[in-house]
């Protein structure tokens, strides 16, 4: 009974605080709109220029000038505002932006991620990733536990090209939650029917487990 | 001297040689000048090097360049959503520096504001930091990143009036603005091109002076690249 993609973005809504500005990135991190709690307000940031981005539109109004940094068609609220990509940039730069949640391949135990890149298979490109990871204040990682393979991507140091180096304060995955700081990585919430054990097994990185698992 | 022109490839005539570089705005497809785009094409023009933050779709915005093989060379945060490209760079038919988003909107608009470097500290630690000079301040270490500029920039507004002076709207803003300045020869595309005086002054995004060159976009396909809707609750 491991997380399911839903429950891990559930389990991040739990980090947004009342009246934070965040940036979510492509994939999972974008469901974590869908599970805001009651009572949360915040402004969500989509990097391409605007702060204050609404629901998807309804079928027939979508407005070929308003797209967030998917190419997604959205909409905007009364709160909304829109700006250049150097302004953008500038809110994340200038470390005005409290917290951003991505998608990873690789994380180490000192939280260095990788997500932009496979040399000699896939071309695509950083987008924001790296500008995000170095200016906003906190950096939570959705991420399958696991590639594909079955290899770990929690792991001791990065194979993978790297977006940032000690960025990522928390993951978020179907195993469970972990915080990187300087004391290293901790365990300190597990998915229903995952062991610590299991956990350690499915996990290249060293890691310390909360008192109270 | 009018900076009005008739149709677009009168507005590029006489500023286009092969291996020039050329600032095209737009995220995505959005806000992509696609006038101008397609003059460029039928003006055979080769060995560009291209600014934007994206290349298009394989048979849309930059992409129409890719496919004629009129691009030597790519400088952009993100190419993912272009095929042909991916192919032409993996058989190293294409030339590619890739900047983070940031990095790149600050580097556009530190060339248009002559400012030729600046320190940032994106990438650092990263594959984009190599070769680059590190400096530390206050205990932080940052790279430091340079301005650009270019001989041709092409940018797509939704309101202009005659001196040049540009509105944008909504998401459509993007990269436009700051390219807008980078450019030696700066030529817009407008949805609305209105007398000088009907845009309200303080309104403005892009001020005349950066503008050489203006025309009315024709056609506009404004492509979505994800369509994303919702129901209506009790539909």
């Amino acid at each position: 009974m491991a997380w399911t993609r839903e429950d891990m973005a559930r389990r991040a809504a739990k980090e947004l605080v009342n009246g934070y500005y965040v940036n979510l990135g492509i994939g999972i991190p974008t469901l974590v709109a869908n599970f805001i709690p009651d009572g949360v307000d915040v402004t969500l940031q989509s990097e391409n220029g605007m702060l204050g981005m609404g629901p998807f539109p309804y079928e027939g109004e979508a407005d070929p000038d308003l797209i967030n940094a998917g190419k997604q068609t959205i909409t905007e609220l009364n709160r909304t505002s829109y700006f250049s990509s150097s302004d953008s940039f500038g809110m994340i730069r200038g470390g005005h932006i409290d917290l951003s949640i991505l998608g990873a391949m690789q994380v180490s135990e000192e939280g260095d991620l990788a997500n932009w890149m496979i040399p000699g298979k896939m071309v695509k490109g950083m987008g924001g990733a790296m500008d995000l990871v170095a200016g906003v204040k906190k950096v939570v990682v959705i991420m399958d536990h696991n590639a594909r393979d079955g290899s770990a991507k929690f792991i001791k140091k990065c194979t993978l090209p790297l977006t940032g180096v000690r960025v990522v304060d928390m993951i978020i995955s179907d195993v469970g939650v972990f915080l990187i700081n300087d004391d290293g990585a901790t365990l300190i919430e597990l998915a229903p029917g995952i062991s610590i054990d299991d956990a350690r097994s499915r996990t290249e990185a060293e890691f310390n487990v909360t008192k109270n698992l | 001297m009018s900076k009005v022109y008739s149709d677009a490839k009168d507005a590029l005539d006489g500023i286009l040689f092969d291996n020039m570089t050329i600032m095209a705005g737009g995220f995505g497809l959005c806000g992509i000048p696609e006038n101008l785009i397609i003059a460029l094409r039928d003006s055979g023009v080769s060995g560009i090097s291209a600014i934007s933050n994206n290349a298009g779709v394989d048979d849309f915005g930059l992409g129409l360049l890719l496919q004629t093989r009129q691009i030597k060379k790519m400088v952009s945060s993100y190419v993912g959503e272009n095929k042909e490209f991916e192919r032409q760079y993996l058989a190293e038919e294409l030339e590619l520096e890739f900047n983070p988003q940031g990095t790149l909107a600050e580097r556009i608009r530190a060339g248009g504001a002559g400012i030729p470097g600046f320190y940032t500290k994106t990438g650092v630690g990263t594959l984009v930091a190599e070769g680059k000079e590190h400096k530390d301040f206050d205990g932080e270490t940052y790279i430091m990143e340079t301005g650009l500029t270019a001989d041709v920039s092409i940018v797509k507004a939704w309101k202009g009036d005659k001196e040049g002076n540009l509105i944008f709207r909504k998401t459509a803003r993007n990269f436009n603005p700051m390219m807008a300045t980078a450019g030696k020869v700066t030529v817009a595309e407008v949805e609305e091109l209105v007398e000088t005086g009907e845009l309200d002054p303080d309104q403005i995004h892009t001020m005349g002076i950066f503008v050489q060159r203006i025309i009315i976009s024709k056609g506009l396909e404004k492509r979505i690249e994800q369509l994303t809707t919702r129901q209506r609750e009790g539909a």
